[in-house]
């Protein structure tokens, strides 16, 4: 999916936020712009069953809807590679257990524009040493280490090790001055 | 202790632990909700067998989905009135503060969270949306978040972060007249660039900061997030507790004495370190206006529209893309451009002084006749105090639609929309392809004094000199 800024108004259009489940939200996947563009990658047959994503700089910008990650995750996706991602969204992607992976420019360049040759190529991505590499070549990825180190613990599904903490952050809450609105 | 910012202090007052991953576990002050980024972490937290932890700290209002023209139930969109059954269904049975219609202070979330006073500076806010960095005006660290976040905040009142670095963006001197805080907001983006914020918090403050008002801090604050930073502040100094002063949820008599000597403490050392700073000269800023696809793509009203070949490769190409949906030509100025839709409203600018500063502009004018404009109060409150103020009537007679508080036409979530090619000049905060509800539909960002002034002219028009009192 080449191209920077890719907001998430295009990844998901609002009007699929009305649903109350995100069930089926693959289908809104870019599909505003699928149907004026028949060569739209993610209808490419040459890449039926992908699960990585190669995108570009700033990937996943403004509204912080969580839509466009559940899309792309239940269109098949497992892992997004990308020049760099932004805040909310990398956050979302983490939070529903969706690496994402930066790669330099050069290196996103050459990626993409291998897969557009050779879109039959096998990429294996590699946490432990932060790579993603085919035959010929392999590159190195960066990912902020916190979120590294969750995915290898597998603990980015955090909300049980918060619930465990519940009364450490009762005891934080009670020393904060608002708690009380400030009442003597 | 010195040295530090306000982002320092209240991240450090508010981490509850340190995760095994490195990450931080901060607990959230003030958790905002709304129907539409909620059913589904209602629905984990039903799955979990859990309880809102603090339900308290949760307020919950409609906005982004909720008709402006009447709010008579069920809604027409089925769905919209399956997600707002769904609301009502979780707070009522969770037990959550729910500010609807009836309460008479319903309206755009981050509109309705400082105007309570339910938006306080040292609280750490977190809503499901990408313009809780609205909050900051205040002195907060405002959040936006996704979902299975949401779910989070309602079971443990805490999120999971990263420390963001602290730029801090000094605007300096003073604006010319017709130069509005939106205008301060567009230029900020337009130098920094659009990626500019990615893993920073931005700190606000300079001359033109201190004297700008709060709700204009609020639309400065607000359109962080359009500069990829996803949380932006101001110090709270005098406007700040004179603004909380008296409002519904803030602390009373002595009680808001002591807030202020703890608002006070939790401002940004005077030798707070920075991982980055900026300038920015007030007095060279024009009235701003957008010409492409996304908040980065401005110009002075009074300029052309420039080359794409001044873009850096990938932005060359988002450039071109711009100007291809746009329908616009480089070089070409970009003031006559013709419009069909004019939209004052959004939680970027649907505040009292801004529908005051579109008064100012309409009164004694008329809609060109073949522009819609759509004026659509933040909030319920707003609504009626403009309605005090006799604003609605400058409005309707100039031939603009009064609307009910809500999102609108900002996000296309709701019946305001724009219709396939339409072009529309707007006070909200993107103009993204597809935003407003029509994937072929323009979007033009501006003032809201520019909206008003492009809406008598029916193309995009320099509201200086358009201005009376």
């Amino acid at each position: 999916m080449p191209g920077d800024d890719i907001d998430t108004d295009r990844i998901t259009p609002a009007r699929y936020l009305t649903a109350i489940t995100f069930e089926g939200m693959e289908k809104a996947l870019f599909c505003d712009e699928r149907e004026n563009m028949p060569d739209h990658p993610i209808d490419n047959p040459a890449y039926n069953g992908a699960k990585m994503l190669f995108v570009g700089k700033n990937f996943g910008s403004g509204s912080s809807r969580e839509h466009a990650p559940q899309a792309i995750m239940r269109f098949g996706i497992e892992i997004i590679v990308g020049v760099s991602f932004a805040e909310i969204f990398a956050g979302n992607c983490l939070a529903i257990g969706v690496p994402t992976l930066m790669a330099s420019v050069g290196d996103m360049n050459r990626l993409i524009s291998h897969t557009q040759k050779t879109p039959e190529t096998e990429f294996v991505a590699n946490l432990e040493n932060l790579t993603v590499s085919h035959e010929s070549e392999i590159i190195q990825v960066k990912m902020l280490e916190e979120r590294r180190q969750s995915f290898l613990k597998g603990t980015w599904n955090v909300v049980a090790i918060l619930r465990s903490n519940l009364p450490r952050v009762r005891e934080v809450a009670e020393k904060i001055p608002y708690i009380n609105n400030f009442r003597a | 202790m010195s040295e530090r910012t306000l982002y320092d202090k209240i991240w450090d007052s508010h981490l509850a632990a340190r995760l095994e991953s490195g990450q931080d576990q901060l607990f959230i002050g003030l958790h905002l909700i709304h129907e539409v980024t909620t059913p589904q972490a209602f629905s984990a937290l039903k799955e979990n067998g859990s309880q809102v932890a603090f339900p308290d700290r949760t307020v919950a209002t409609a906005d982004h989905i909720t008709p402006t023209l009447t709010q008579l139930r069920p809604f027409k969109d089925d769905q919209a009135e399956a997600m707002m059954a769904a609301l009502e269904q979780n707070v009522d049975e969770y037990g959550v503060r729910f500010l609807n219609w009836g309460s008479g202070m319903q309206g755009i979330v981050h509109v309705i969270g400082p105007e309570l006073g339910l938006s306080q500076p040292g609280m750490t806010i977190a809503c499901g949306d990408s313009h809780t960095s609205t909050h900051g005006a205040v002195g907060s660290l405002g959040f936006g978040i996704g979902t299975t976040e949401v779910g989070f905040v309602l079971e443990t009142q805490t999120i999971v972060l990263n420390r963001l670095k602290v730029h801090r963006i000094e605007v300096n001197n003073q604006l010319k007249p017709g130069v509005y805080a939106k205008d301060v907001v567009l230029r900020i983006i337009h130098d920094l660039g659009i990626k500019g914020g990615i893993g920073h918090a931005y700190e606000y403050g300079g001359k033109v900061i201190e004297n700008m008002s709060m709700e204009g801090r609020m639309t400065v604050c607000n359109m962080s997030i359009e500069g990829g930073a996803r949380i932006g502040y101001v110090n709270p100094d005098e406007a700040t507790y004179s603004y909380l002063h008296g409002r519904e949820f803030s602390p009373r008599e002595e009680d808001f004495d002591r807030a202020v000597e703890y608002w006070t403490s939790i401002t940004s050392d005077p030798d707070a370190a920075y991982d980055r700073e900026t300038e920015i000269d007030g007095a060279t800023i024009e009235p701003m206006v957008t010409w492409g696809i996304n908040p980065g793509h401005s110009v002075g009203i009074s300029e052309t529209l420039p080359d794409p070949d001044s873009f850096e490769s990938e932005d060359k190409k988002t450039a071109e893309l711009g100007y291809q949906h746009m329908a616009l030509r480089p070089g070409d100025p970009i003031a006559g451009t013709k419009i069909d839709v004019a939209f004052l409203g959004s939680c970027t600018n649907s505040r009292i002084s801004d529908l005051r500063e579109g008064a100012r502009v309409l009164k004694g004018n008329k809609v060109k006749s073949n522009v819609k404009m759509l004026v659509v109060p933040g909030s319920q409150k707003v609504k009626m105090q403009a309605e005090e103020e006799g604003l609605h009537e400058i409005y309707l007679e100039a031939g603009a639609e009064w609307r009910g508080a809500g999102c609108s036409m900002c996000l296309g979530m709701n019946e305001d929309k724009l219709v396939g090619y339409q072009r529309s000049v707007s006070t909200s905060n993107r103009n993204f392809i597809g935003r407003q509800g029509s994937p072929r539909g323009r979007t033009h960002l501006g003032s809201p004094a520019l909206v008003a002034a492009s809406a008598v002219e029916g193309c995009l028009t320099d509201p200086s000199g358009m201005v009376r009192d």
